[in-house]
């Protein structure tokens, strides 16, 4: 039996392939529907004769054993496996400035998943800003949604973008998807090199205040979606003590690399070796996207002293400044120990500090005590 | 459908989050802080927390993840 955690674009694709080999397969996945975060909405199914554990969070796993411990709404279960493919995903990367946990603001993504989940967005005034693809791909939503994107904000530099669009040249596909975004987004403002520095609002975000250079202004937002890229959900990998890990690169990426694995589970290195030259083109544009939307270091500046850093525990920025390390920000700051479990400060944390977070110990999210205690069906 | 937040009754669309439906009603504080500060969702997706709810007296529920249904009780910090 294979088991596959997650169910977006890698998860599926690694379904469809191992199924297509005749393997047995079950996908677990926190959502109620197949497509991840990417196809949010769209009515994806998974390949016929997949068995889908939906709504289920994996808490913990043996890799000795191979067993997954899983929490669903039903209560907890035991999922034994023979190969199991970690397609996890990614999550947004949120970094800490004066204001940043005001109602109002949330992810690029997150914003575009609440849309996905109902939430109208006409004639309200929305700020697009931070770093990468994802803010075209999200502001071209929100557009399309009715709303008004007052201003993309990118931060990296006009230069770098530049360099980007010569390598793009070699990606058909992607300069494709490029230049319908750029259509899409005729007559929104758009500026490169330039940042959020503080939010400020009585009990939700009103202003926006951005830099620019030398320059400084500000946007009247009701809503702000703000992210600086991707970071990898490798918790799950960490504890287990997984072998080789894929990372981010976009979904075109993740599908191939998701098929590579399927096969591979499967038994069939042969097919799989046949996609490596695919999947050495689309890490070779992983790379670049990187590279362009590297994150300039006046980031690492924006808190100030009273800024909190980690949400769960409200850690300010100074209480971290007197830590050396993640490990002893954890101890003497509770940094990392709330129910998100350092999910959204570890990375700004290591972005801010250089610290790595290498301390993972089940369970990985907040289970229910009779799950720990072993009620299990 | 019908749902009550915080006491009050509202008519929301089927299909969507419990968290769509506190943004729809005008709620913008969804719990407090540790030390006390407004928080409303973040990502999105059920990873921050942020977005914890007391929904039909369970505590700590993360709204963005729970669909909607006919007569939820709905409770902010």
């Amino acid at each position: 039996m294979i088991v596959i955690v997650g169910a977006g674009p890698a998860g599926m694709a690694a379904a469809r392939r191992a199924r297509e080999c005749g393997a047995d397969v079950t996908v677990i996945d926190d959502n109620r529907a197949p497509g991840g975060q990417i196809w949010r909405g769209e009515g994806r199914s998974l390949a016929p004769g997949v068995r889908f554990v939906n709504s289920a969070r994996v808490v913990a796993g043996d890799a000795t054993a191979k067993t997954l411990l899983v929490e669903t709404e039903e209560g907890a279960r035991v999922v034994s496996y023979d190969r199991l493919i970690l397609a996890t995903g990614g999550r947004e990367l949120f970094l800490p400035f004066p204001g940043w946990t005001l109602p109002g603001i949330f992810g690029v993504g997150g914003l575009q998943a609440l849309a996905k989940s109902g939430l109208p967005l006409r004639r309200k005034r929305i700020l697009v800003a931070g770093s990468g693809p994802l803010l075209l791909a999200g502001a071209d939503y929100f557009r399309r949604s009715g709303a008004d994107v007052v201003l993309i904000a990118e931060q990296a530099s006009a230069a770098s973008l530049a360099r980007f669009a010569a390598e793009l040249i070699r990606h058909p596909d992607e300069l494709l998807q490029a230049a319908r975004l750029q259509t899409g987004l005729l007559g929104v403002p758009s500026k490169r090199g330039c940042w959020v520095e503080a939010a400020e609002g009585r009990d939700r975000v009103e202003r926006v205040y951005l830099r620019q250079g030398a320059r400084t202004f500000v946007e009247e937002v009701d809503y702000a979606a703000i992210a600086w890229g991707l970071v990898p959900n490798t918790e799950l990998a960490a504890l287990l003590g997984t072998g080789s890990l894929a990372g981010t690169g976009g979904a075109e990426l993740s599908v191939i690399e998701g098929e590579i694995a399927g096969l591979t589970a499967a038994g069939r290195e042969d097919l799989a070796r046949r996609l490596y030259p695919r999947q050495r083109k689309a890490l070779r544009f992983a790379r670049a996207v990187d590279k362009a939307f590297a994150l300039r270091p006046e980031l690492r500046s924006l808190p100030e002293p009273a800024t909190i850093v980690c949400r769960c525990e409200d850690v300010p920025f100074e209480r971290l400044q007197a830590c050396g390390s993640f490990r002893a920000a954890k101890l003497h700051t509770r940094c990392g120990m709330g129910p998100c479990q350092g999910r959204i400060c570890g990375p700004a944390a290591r972005f801010l500090f250089g610290w790595r977070d290498d301390s993972v110990r089940p369970p990985i999210l907040p289970a229910r005590v009779g799950t720990l205690a072993g009620n299990i069906s | 459908m019908l749902i009550r937040i915080n006491g009050r009754a509202f008519e929301v669309p089927e299909n969507a989050t419990v968290a769509v439906a506190l943004l729809m009603s005008g709620e913008t504080t969804f719990r407090r802080s540790v030390s006390g500060e407004l928080r409303a969702p973040l990502c999105g997706m059920g990873i921050c927390f942020e977005c914890r709810v007391t929904i039909d007296g369970r505590p700590h529920a993360r709204s963005c993840q729970i669909p909607l249904r006919e007569g939820m009780e709905i409770r902010t910090g």
